[in-house]
């Protein structure tokens, strides 16, 4: 995938005048945001989870080296290789030499935020393989040729029309005429149909919610099972998955995991989570012959010991997302990456630099709703003020409005000045907008004033109101 | 430098130290050697038999089917009853754990090994079932194929009474008891399910359409 996040206000304004996508919004808001806190609500530790969920992700990250060096030495132990990528390219030819030594032709996969960040489909292609997304919602995207829209929910900006018409579209062979209009029909379809990749497989990728230092697991949270079959059938299973996905222990593994499908969907728990230790073992009837893991850094360990450090305490609950304003209102591709919503804009940047990023950091009314539900009480606000004063320090925002906050800074420093600048404006503007108490427009401000008029200030400042108030 | 030295020189420049002396390694090797326990839900808690009825309760919202039997022997029956009462053939695969129950005699065909494609049920023993959420714990392995919990439309899952724990945590300290872990270590919680498509939640997506759990009751009486 490549990145389109200095599109964003672009995209955003196409978003905002599509019908079904604002329809797929609003159901997203009326069902995740309920969901999860009936079921924080269920959970009376749940907040003293978050406590302990935070406290095992920051001791890891601060001793992320050694746990690495453990997990690795424990995986190969077990039978398993590991690879380690710092790169997405890196990561890329990785796995397609894993796939050619394998001399793999049909790959599924499980659902992977990390192949999407790492653009594996599109060069396992240019490579002559085949691989087959076996998550219903990225099989749908697959077919649609486009990127996920969310992290948990990939094809969530599709409704059931669109569904039908890419199967339509890509199922060629079963009658034209079949009824595809409700979910369940389409659901029976794409079962039949990836039953026959994932018998016929190579290879299965899948990502990997946790890595676990103690025993050398990966292990994945799924609803579908397709995870499952994926990592079971074919003779080799890939795991990719972030440096910072390790964790000390199983029992660290479970405190997590109460953590995750309660904030991502608000289930109890998943229906699947499975844990894997190298390949099948010599007796086993079924299972893959080899086990590899693909470590990939990609800007995680620049992250580390500084402002942006907590944010590789992300389990990819999506809560953050699910409850964001932007999010709601424009959805997941206006971000132009991988990753969208408040944890979206605060990974971009570091993944694909901040000159591609910079407008999503501007993308928040910074009203700290994703911070509360966060449950690895990730300071999300915090982390987009950051990007933006590194964005203010390199120039990367426009001239006018970098000069205009030098200008504000520059009187903010000067009471006096600040306070006759504004007495002057507050003057000035209640002259401007006499009879009207607004002002339809004003040069300068013409993006603001385009879709609401400016309120008239009262024609004193509030700092003269107050003096006023304590001389009575 | 190959990527692994740069990735972990690279971690450690971030961290603004080195690589860790001998003693603190030590000290992480005793975390990993003894994990800890940080915070158990209340409802993971109380008597046995309290657990077990929270992991009956709990497997039933999580939308499996359940039932209950008083011994080992009924097993086979359920089994043949719940095939009947779905309408199936009277026809299973299952896991070599279950060759010595008493399969003759039940009307069933039963067949051992790991699944196929063409197999329509399975029947699997769990580790153990863990009362907090209602999931179930099964392990690979020669004795128990991975494919047979996920290949069938319907799986059924057989899980004692006593096996029956409280908390995540307790089930790991089953599964470390066995020694090294096996291949796979499933935690199952209901039938297969997605809800991609405009957020409308339906069962049986790749997985098993259905979840059968058959809780074998071998307390003791008076226990
Ligand atoms: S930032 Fe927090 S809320 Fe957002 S996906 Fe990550 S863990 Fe979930």
């Amino acid at each position: 995938m490549h990145p389109r996040s200095r599109a964003f206000r672009a995209n955003a304004a196409k978003a905002l005048v599509d019908p079904g996508l604002q329809a797929a919004l609003g159901k997203l808001k009326a069902g995740f945001r309920i969901k999860r806190a009936a079921a924080v609500a269920r959970l009376p530790e749940f907040e003293a989870l978050r406590d302990a969920g935070k406290a095992i992700k920051d001791h890891t990250l601060a001793h992320l080296d050694a746990y690495l060096e453990t997990f690795e030495t424990r995986a190969i132990a077990a039978g398993g290789q590991v690879h380690w990528a710092r790169d997405a390219t890196e990561a890329r030819a990785a796995v397609l030499a894993i796939c050619r030594a394998a001399g793999a032709r049909t790959v599924t996969k499980g659902k992977s935020m990390v192949a999407e960040e790492i653009g594996l489909n599109e060069h396992l292609e240019a490579n002559g393989l085949t691989p087959v997304e076996t998550d219903l919602g990225e099989y749908i995207i697959q077919l649609r040729h486009e990127g996920p829209s969310h992290i948990v929910v990939p094809a969530i900006h599709l409704d059931r029309h669109a569904v039908a018409d890419a199967f339509r579209a890509a199922h060629r062979e079963r009658a034209p005429e079949r009824d595809l209009s409700e979910p369940r029909a389409m659901l029976d379809e794409a079962r039949e149909e990836l039953r026959r990749h994932f018998l016929a497989a190579d290879v299965g990728i899948t990502g990997a919610n946790f890595l676990i230092a103690e025993t050398g697991s990966t292990a994945i949270v799924t609803n579908e099972g397709n995870g499952d079959l994926t990592q079971t059938l074919p003779r080799v299973h890939i795991v990719v998955a972030g440096i910072e996905k390790v964790v000390p222990t199983l029992n660290d593994a479970a405190v997590l995991i109460r953590l995750l499908a309660r904030s991502a969907t608000g289930q109890e728990v998943s229906v699947y989570t499975t844990f894997s230790t190298g390949p099948r073992r010599r007796e086993d009837l079924d299972g893959p012959e080899e086990f590899h893991v693909v470590l990939l850094d990609n800007g995680r360990s620049a992250m580390l010991g500084g402002p942006f450090q907590d944010m590789l305490r992300c389990i990819r609950c999506a809560a953050c997302i699910n409850h964001c304003p932007v999010y709601g209102t424009v959805g997941g591709h206006a971000y132009g990456w991988v990753y969208p919503g408040p944890m979206g804009a605060v990974l971009t940047p570091a993944q694909v630099g901040l000159a591609e990023g910079r407008e999503l950091v501007e993308a928040s009314t910074l009203c700290g709703r994703c911070e509360q539900v966060c449950p690895m009480r990730i300071p999300l606000p915090a982390m987009l003020r950051h990007w933006r004063e590194r964005a203010f320090e390199r120039h990367l925002v426009p001239t006018r409005q970098h000069w205009g906050l030098m200008v504000w800074g520059f009187a903010a420093r000067r009471p006096w000045l600040y306070h006759t600048a504004m007495r002057t404006a507050a003057w000035g503007l209640a002259w401007l907008a006499r009879g009207s108490g607004g002002l339809r427009t004003l040069p300068g401000i013409g993006g603001w004033t385009a879709s609401r008029d400016l309120p008239a200030p009262a024609g004193r400042t509030f700092r003269d109101q107050w003096t006023q108030r304590l001389r009575r | 430098m190959s990527p692994r030295t740069a990735i972990l020189d690279g971690i450690r420049r971030s961290l603004k130290r080195g690589a860790l002396p001998p003693c603190e390694y030590d000290r992480l090797n005793r975390r990993l050697a003894a994990p800890d326990t940080a915070v158990v839900p209340v409802r993971s808690g109380g008597t046995h038999a309290e657990k077990v009825e929270r992991f009956a309760a709990m497997v039933v919202e999580m939308q499996a089917s359940l039932d209950r039997v008083a011994s080992a022997p009924a097993v086979i029956s359920a089994v043949a009853a719940i095939l009947a009462a779905f309408g199936l053939p009277p026809s299973v695969v299952a896991a070599p754990a279950l060759e010595d129950a008493p399969w003759a005699g039940s009307g069933l065909t039963v067949r051992f090994g790991a699944a196929t494609a063409a197999d329509p049920v399975s029947v699997t023993p769990a580790l153990c079932g863990v009362a907090e959420t209602g999931t179930l714990v099964l392990l690979s392995g020669p004795e128990s194929p991975t494919t047979l919990n996920f290949l069938p439309d319907l799986h059924i899952a057989v899980v004692a009474a006593s096996a029956i724990v409280g908390s995540y945590e307790e089930a790991w300290a089953r599964v470390r008891a066995r020694g090294a872990l096996s291949r796979t270590v499933n935690w199952i919680t209901g039938p297969s399910r997605t809800a991609d498509i405009e957020q409308t939640l339906l069962l049986g997506a790749h997985g098993p359409r259905r979840l059968h759990v058959i809780l074998v009751d071998d307390r003791q009486p008076g226990a």
